[in-house]
């Protein structure tokens, strides 16, 4: 073991990253297959459970939002691009939430990096998205095949990759730095479940911003969540086949690096007071 | 006897006993509004200096709560110490908690490797030392059971077998030597027993002073996080048990 206690440097943290590169792969790997083990149906709740999700939003908001087909094109698939984005942001930053104080007992005996538990929740959270993102592609090309949806593809769908990295940015900054807030406000995780009904709301999933006629001032707190712009990216790339709006790209790049820089700094800042609270 | 491995210089370890308590943000809203929010500082160790050489088994005594166990902590690197400048040159393996690292959905095979890695441990290095592993911990035949369905023994067992599978520069021991039934304990005295006569250093923790004075060289006694006494083994041993007497 490296002595933590010298002043580290920027190549001692690779080195030490480096060491440890292994453990991290192993919890990935962990997370991945537990979650799945010891359910009957494994890997295919991963397709399942956003079909389902999407069929009760088709239910419930397709006589209202859905008819607007200029702006939403095919609405189960408009559903399904913006829940599975949200889907993955919550999930993941309240997966690394909690993982400083899941791994409690080892953080309390052990020396481990400590990032390397919120990194690796975010990591295999991420690897169930991909896995997810399927049955997106099985909807559409169910739509194109058998309906006469005016959904088409485009080249611009592989640069759906831009989005989905930016939102993984945004997810390990969220991740790291609710991840040290919980440790020391043990309540936060409440406040954070609160925070999430808010976001599905205002996360355009089953409506259009545009469709809605609202005010000014709401508009602008709406389109200001960062999810708005991944969303909206992801959409013009998968869904209309477009280029995006060039204002969404830099604003959600910009919030997430901004969430990472903070996230990554105030994790460093107060891990050693991690043991002192769990 | 060589160059020191472990220099522990001018350590201390402060807590603040009130901020311990508060770990959600509606007592803390709370106590700020009513002014309560002061901390009572406590020193769990205060001014630890002492050096161990290559080769040295040095033992800590000292009653409950005389900072032992923190001090451990510290030279693992598992906490950071509030004052002072630790230096540790080589491989630390802590034997302080045995299979804390397990996760109990986890087949021991798959936990092998997991707990493996959390002691820092690469894939090749686990990989070649899995059979040894799996024989030394005499769970061959429950090596693809779910942990959760393990005794507390064989648990142990496992995490033992894991943790000594290094030959590790520096061995922490908090008491570990009391693994599983007789016979287990009997084997895992032995490999402790081969581990320190190839000439590695051991910090090790204990209140058995027959044992102390069987494995370690040097001891030193803490109480409330200062050291009172340091010197050979022998001669500390008979003071602690003086101590204790009184």
């Amino acid at each position: 073991m490296s002595n933590e206690v010298k002043k580290v440097t920027g190549k001692k943290y690779l080195q030490n990253f480096l060491k440890y590169r292994f453990l991290l792969s192993e919890l990935v790997k962990k997370n991945i297959k537990l979650q799945y083990r010891n359910s009957v149906l494994g890997v295919f709740w991963t397709f399942l459970q956003p079909l389902l999700t999407m069929l009760v939003l088709v239910l419930v908001f397709g006589q209202v939002f859905g008819r607007d087909i200029a702006r939403v094109l095919n609405y189960p698939t408009y559903l399904l691009t913006g829940r599975l984005i949200y889907e993955f942001f919550t999930q993941s930053t309240k997966k690394a939430m909690r993982s400083i104080r899941t791994n409690a007992t080892i953080v309390k005996k052990v020396y481990v990096p400590k990032y390397i538990y919120p990194l690796s929740n975010i990591i295999s959270t991420f690897v169930t998205f991909l896995i997810s993102l399927t049955v997106l592609a099985l909807v559409m090309g169910y739509y194109m095949i058998f309906t006469d949806t005016p959904m088409r593809l485009t080249p611009y769908v592989f640069l759906s990759v831009v989005p989905i990295f930016i939102l993984l940015i945004l997810c390990l900054g969220v991740g790291m730095l609710i991840a040290t807030l919980e440790v020391f406000f043990r309540d936060f995780e409440y406040l954070y479940d609160v925070f999430c009904t808010l976001l599905f709301y205002m996360t355009p999933i089953f409506y259009d911003v545009e469709q809605m006629h609202l005010s000014v001032p709401v508009k602008i707190v709406l389109m200001a969540n960062p999810l708005y712009s991944i969303v909206s990216m992801f959409r013009s790339c998968v869904l209309f086949g477009e280029m995006w709006n060039w204002n969404w790209f830099f604003y959600a790049f910009g919030i997430s690096v901004f969430f990472l820089a903070l996230g990554f700094l105030v994790f460093y800042k107060k891990q050693d007071k991690f043991i002192l609270h769990i | 006897m060589g160059k020191p491995v472990i220099a522990v210089e001018n350590v201390g370890m402060m807590f603040n006993l009130n901020n311990e308590k508060i770990d959600n943000l509606k007592e803390y809203v709370i106590k700020f509004f009513k002014g309560k929010l002061h901390y009572n500082e406590f020193w769990a160790l205060k001014d630890i200096n002492f050096t161990v050489d290559k080769g040295d088994r040095l033992a800590i005594m000292g009653l409950n709560g005389a900072g032992k166990s923190t001090l451990l902590k510290v030279v693992a690197g598992v906490m950071k110490p509030t004052q002072g400048v630790l230096k540790v040159d080589g491989i630390i393996a802590p034997l302080i908690e045995l299979g804390a690292g397990f996760d109990p959905n986890y087949t021991g095979a798959e936990n092998i490797y997991l707990y493996g890695a959390t002691m820092g441990y690469s894939r090749k290095f686990l990989r070649s030392k899995h059979d040894e592993i799996v024989s030394f911990s005499e769970l061959e035949e429950f090596i693809d059971v779910p942990v959760k369905n393990y005794s507390s023994g064989m648990r142990a067992r496992l995490g033992f077998a894991i943790a000594t599978a290094v030959s590790p520069e520096v061995l922490i021991l908090d008491e570990v030597l009391s693994v599983g039934d007789a016979k287990f304990k009997k084997k895992s005295e032995g490999k402790l027993r081969s581990m320190i006569d190839t000439g590695i250093t051991v910090l090790f923790v204990s209140h058995n002073t027959d044992q102390i004075k069987k494995i370690c060289n040097k001891a030193i006694i803490l109480e409330k996080g200062r050291i009172i006494k340091s010197g050979d083994a022998c001669e500390v041993c008979d003071e602690y048990i003086e101590m204790t007497k009184k």
